[in-house]
């Protein structure tokens, strides 16, 4: 390679790992402001501002879903499987919405510790499946819950 | 012989004819994947298990967005090439991509709100993958509006291959964005080192369509590097003697 070409190319080579380390930065110092949501163990720490909104999002917690007489409240609990927040909501929800799935609540925590949202959006996992497979994978997983594998209880 | 091969395609006039013997293969080949894509897409593969019909719009959405990150990186690479080498035809396959790309963009954008409406419930939110999908949007359109707004065309692809490969460090960040950060977005399916996590049978139509994509990007680079051509070299012998044999 002439030497002019390997000029070029090492200022090129430069430049774009000038400008990654400077997005990198940038990218690390905004970390916090570029999470879209809390989690629910964030919220009971403390981490999630008090005085105005964010969202917070996790999977709906199985058994927790309760209608408000009124018929447009609902009041359900979102949990990351170590931590629960209740979350109270007015309106209509996505139809995704239901137990056991991830959501994402837009809204504010109130004097009882209650998120109260006003919004509520469903978040879908990556997994693309006929609904035969989903039922067959469900059936093995809840039999192998039933009954638990010989080996487990030897060792 | 593959060396030789690169070295003739750098003449804008060999580039020329074989691009115009490429095109209709390339056109009909997209027709064929495309056809066979969406039927299998919108007609045989299964429903999904949560989301029901709606997951179809998939079948344009991701290879779109798969599209408009290749087209990019072809770009940026093209770019490379360019200011290094000075090579006129990776300056053309620059300026070419860039509304294919941008059309890409736009339409995994557009496809992606349509999907979000009825899954997530919402049109449009500021997370990771959404807003950076949209700054590749802005990038495309900026390389486009850089490019047509310096006169000397040698200039302009210098220019518009510096702001691309400025730009290549959205690539790897809309791709990771999705682990790197919370994101409404769901992760990766299928690029990732793993198992895609799709059903085979909606996975070979997504693939197909992948495929059709890229070739009809094929078909349009070499039409629109064409035309970049004969405009570059409208004062040349060939270009000339060309246009008047047409005349006959």
């Amino acid at each position: 390679m002439n030497p002019i070409r390997k000029k070029r190319l090492t200022l090129i080579g430069l430049m774009v790992a000038g400008i990654g380390v400077a997005t990198w930065l940038a990218l690390n110092a905004f970390d916090e402001n570029l999470m879209f949501f809390f989690s629910p163990s964030e919220v009971v720490e403390g981490k999630a501002p008090e005085a105005h909104p964010f969202r917070i999002g996790g999977l709906v917690q199985s058994d927790s879903v309760k209608r408000k007489p009124d018929g447009l409240t609902t009041a359900f609990s979102v949990t990351d499987n170590a931590e629960a927040v209740t979350v109270e909501y007015t309106g209509i929800l996505p139809d995704l919405f239901r137990e056991g799935q991830g959501i994402v609540a837009m809204g504010q925590l109130n004097q009882d510790g209650i998120f109260i949202a006003s919004e509520v959006l469903a978040k879908h996992d990556e997994n693309y499946m006929p609904p035969e497979v989903a039922e067959s994978l469900k059936t093995a997983h809840d039999e192998a819950v039933a009954n638990p594998q010989p080996q487990a209880s030897v060792q | 012989m593959i060396i030789r091969f690169f070295h003739q395609m750098g003449s804008p006039r060999y580039f020329y004819n074989v691009a115009g013997k490429l095109v209709p293969w390339f056109m009909v080949s997209f027709l064929i994947t495309l056809v066979f894509g969406l039927y299998y897409g919108l007609f045989v593969a299964p429903p999904d298990y949560q989301q029901g019909e709606s997951y179809r719009i998939m079948y344009i959405h991701v290879p779109s967005a798969w599209m408009s990150m290749f087209i990019y990186v072809v770009m940026a690479v093209s770019g490379l090439i360019s200011l290094v080498w000075r090579i006129k035809m990776t300056e053309i396959v620059v300026i070419s991509s860039a509304a294919v790309g941008a059309s890409f963009t736009f339409l995994a954008l557009a496809t992606g709100s349509l999907w979000g409406k009825p899954m997530w419930g919402t049109w449009w939110v500021w997370d990771a993958r959404l807003t950076s999908e949209l700054i590749l949007l802005f990038l495309y359109l900026g390389i486009i509006a850089l490019h047509s707004a310096i006169e000397d065309k040698r200039v302009a692809a210098r220019a518009v291959s510096i702001l691309a490969l400025v730009g290549v460090v959205n690539i790897p960040i809309i791709h990771y964005s999705v682990e790197w950060w919370n994101t409404l977005h769901q992760p990766a399916s299928v690029t990732k080192f793993d198992k895609p996590s799709m059903d085979i049978s909606m996975l070979i139509p997504l693939l197909t369509m992948a495929i059709s994509f890229k070739l009809y990007y094929g078909a349009v680079v070499l039409m629109r590097a064409r035309a970049e051509i004969v405009e570059r070299e409208r004062n040349s012998r060939w270009v000339q003697e060309m246009v008047e044999q047409e005349a006959k």
